[in-house]
């Protein structure tokens, strides 16, 4: 199985954290190694929001993502910052409502998904990021959808169950495209 | 088994707390170890503890002392700059022979630095945790899962040995998350035949106090406490430790630097480089002896921190001019790699070759 080193970036708010956390529940109940780190403190506050997601058959060693083979960038600063990062080789995706942008590098492979029209064009407002993960499990095959649903379950509190429906039709939605 | 479940290291390490027995948190908000708090806030009022957000860093760490004046399992957490704050209560609980337990989720200093991983506060721990002369167990959990399992094994200890236990983390372990398992391990129990319960006019009562005016009697009891570091020092130092038996360099590193070299030991040893790697668990008591036995078969020790060298020092008076020490760390809150980690080993073992 392949090791993951991905690194998910966007504005706080768009549930970069949370779609970080599903994957990795989702390598968990893979009963792979995993870990989660974002970004914290002042620098979340009105900025972007990070975090590194590692997904190995091997214990863990750094939590800090600095070369991904995976990016998810929801937004255009993430996407100019962590852009010349990524490994050769690797795949990036991008909300492409949001990030219009050019890409100079042909060593890796660029996705892109018109996440947040997508959300309001299927009356899935607020999780572009779920769209977008579904793309990302389509194209990685990091883990199953059935596994990615499970984790779902996990990752959404009690107080916002009537939401998991939704989360999960976003996924399918992206693994459509 | 128990489920795995994924936590954030600071919220794992408040549950085991709780776990271990922990009724009593006094505390004050810093990053990055605020989740302790606020886990702490929400779980206490429910099973009958206390959870209280102190005026500041001295009271909660006074409030710490109160509590375990009274036998009681007590904790305080905060991360560096709130621990400088917090020495002078430690120095007086050595001094009153207290057990407790304070957490330090480090970030960069000096001053309030910045709010970015750090294992700066290694000398303060270890070396002068208050003043006067004196030692407190410190324990470095490197996974979330060690962020479970030392808060039992520090509880324990402090009250066995009657000191302040701390557990050194760093921002890496308190925010990220990982599986963990929490295991029904029952928190052991200890007696406190010294604690101030109450003497119901049944027994003399007990006196808490860090004050001695009569140097004779200072003195000794400051003796009677080095006997028991040495006890410590001889019984209860803790590694992990990997490819060690035919290591020419053994790199040592604590927390999660050790989880970044223990990356790069493996690929250097799948390039067929001879590394190992040793990782105390405790830093005080440290490993010492195990040290003085590897530096008979390796060439060369690599330290490597997330400081300017502090334990570095350390690992050179262990090693005592058996071997070669080298350093490599990085401070302010920037990472090393693996990569950064395997160029300096070949650098060392290279130089050799050539």
């Amino acid at each position: 199985m392949t090791d993951y080193n991905m690194l998910l970036a966007g504005f706080g708010g768009q549930g970069i954290l949370f779609c970080g956390k599903v994957v990795a529940y989702a390598g968990l109940l893979d009963n792979r190694e995993v870990s989660w780190l974002p970004s914290y403190g002042p620098e979340m506050r009105g900025g972007t929001a990070n975090c590194s997601v590692c997904i190995s058959e091997e214990p863990v060693g750094s939590p800090l993502v600095t070369e991904p083979n995976v990016l998810l960038a929801l937004n255009g600063p993430s996407f100019d910052k962590f852009i010349d990062s990524v490994v050769p080789g690797g795949q990036v995706f991008i909300d492409s409502t949001l990030v219009e942008r050019e890409c100079s590098r042909d060593d890796i492979t660029l996705f892109r998904l018109p996440a947040s029209q997508l959300s309001l064009d299927e009356h899935l407002e607020g999780i572009a990021n779920m769209i977008v993960l579904g793309k990302l499990l389509k194209e990685t095959g990091f883990s199953t959808l059935e596994t990615v649903e499970k984790a779902l379950e996990k990752c959404v509190p009690p107080s916002k169950r009537h939401l998991l429906e939704h989360n999960i039709r976003a996924v399918k939605l992206g693994m459509s495209k | 088994m128990a489920e795995r479940v994924l936590m954030k290291g600071n919220e794992a390490l408040a549950e085991a707390a709780i776990q271990a027995g922990c009724r009593h948190f006094f505390g004050y908000p810093i990053t990055p170890q605020t989740e302790i708090n606020a886990y702490l806030s929400r779980r206490m009022p429910k099973i009958g503890g206390t959870y209280l957000q102190a005026e500041s860093e001295l009271a909660a760490v006074n409030m710490v002392m109160g509590a375990a004046s009274a036998g009681v399992r007590a904790m305080t957490s905060s991360s560096s700059p709130g621990i400088s704050l917090k020495t002078e209560g430690i120095s007086y609980m050595i001094g009153s022979d207290l057990p407790c337990l304070i957490v330090n989720v480090q970030r960069c200093g000096p001053g309030l630095g910045g709010i970015r991983p750090s294992q700066a506060d290694y000398n303060q721990a270890t070396k002068a945790p208050g003043h006067g002369d004196s030692h407190i167990l410190v324990f470095a959990p490197a996974t979330v899962q060690e962020m479970v399992d030392i808060p039992f094994k520090a509880f324990d200890l402090a009250e066995r040995y009657r000191m302040p236990a701390m557990i050194l983390a760093d921002g890496l372990l308190g925010q990220m998350m990982e599986p963990v398992v929490f295991t029904d391990e029952s928190a052991k129990q200890n007696e406190k035949p010294w604690a101030t319960t109450g003497h119901e006019n049944k027994r003399p009562p007990n006196f808490v106090t860090s004050l001695y005016l009569d140097p004779a009697i200072l003195e000794q009891k400051v003796t009677e406490r080095f006997a028991r570091y040495a006890e410590i020092e001889e019984n209860e130092v803790m590694t992990e430790g990997s490819y060690l038996e035919d290591a020419e360099l053994v790199v040592v590193a604590f927390g999660a630097t050790a989880r970044i070299c223990r990356g790069a030991v493996n690929q250097a040893r799948t390039m067929g480089m001879r590394v190992g790697l040793l990782r105390p668990v405790t830093l005080w008591p440290f490993p010492k002896k195990q040290l003085r036995q590897l530096a008979g078969t390796a060439k060369h020790v690599l330290t490597v921190e997330m400081n300017m060298g502090q334990m570095v020092n350390d690992v050179r008076l262990a090693v005592s001019g058996a071997a070669e020490v080298h350093f490599y760390g990085r401070a302010g809150g920037m990472v090393p790699t693996p990569q950064d980690v395997l160029a300096e080993m070949r650098r060392i073992l290279g130089g050799e070759q050539a």
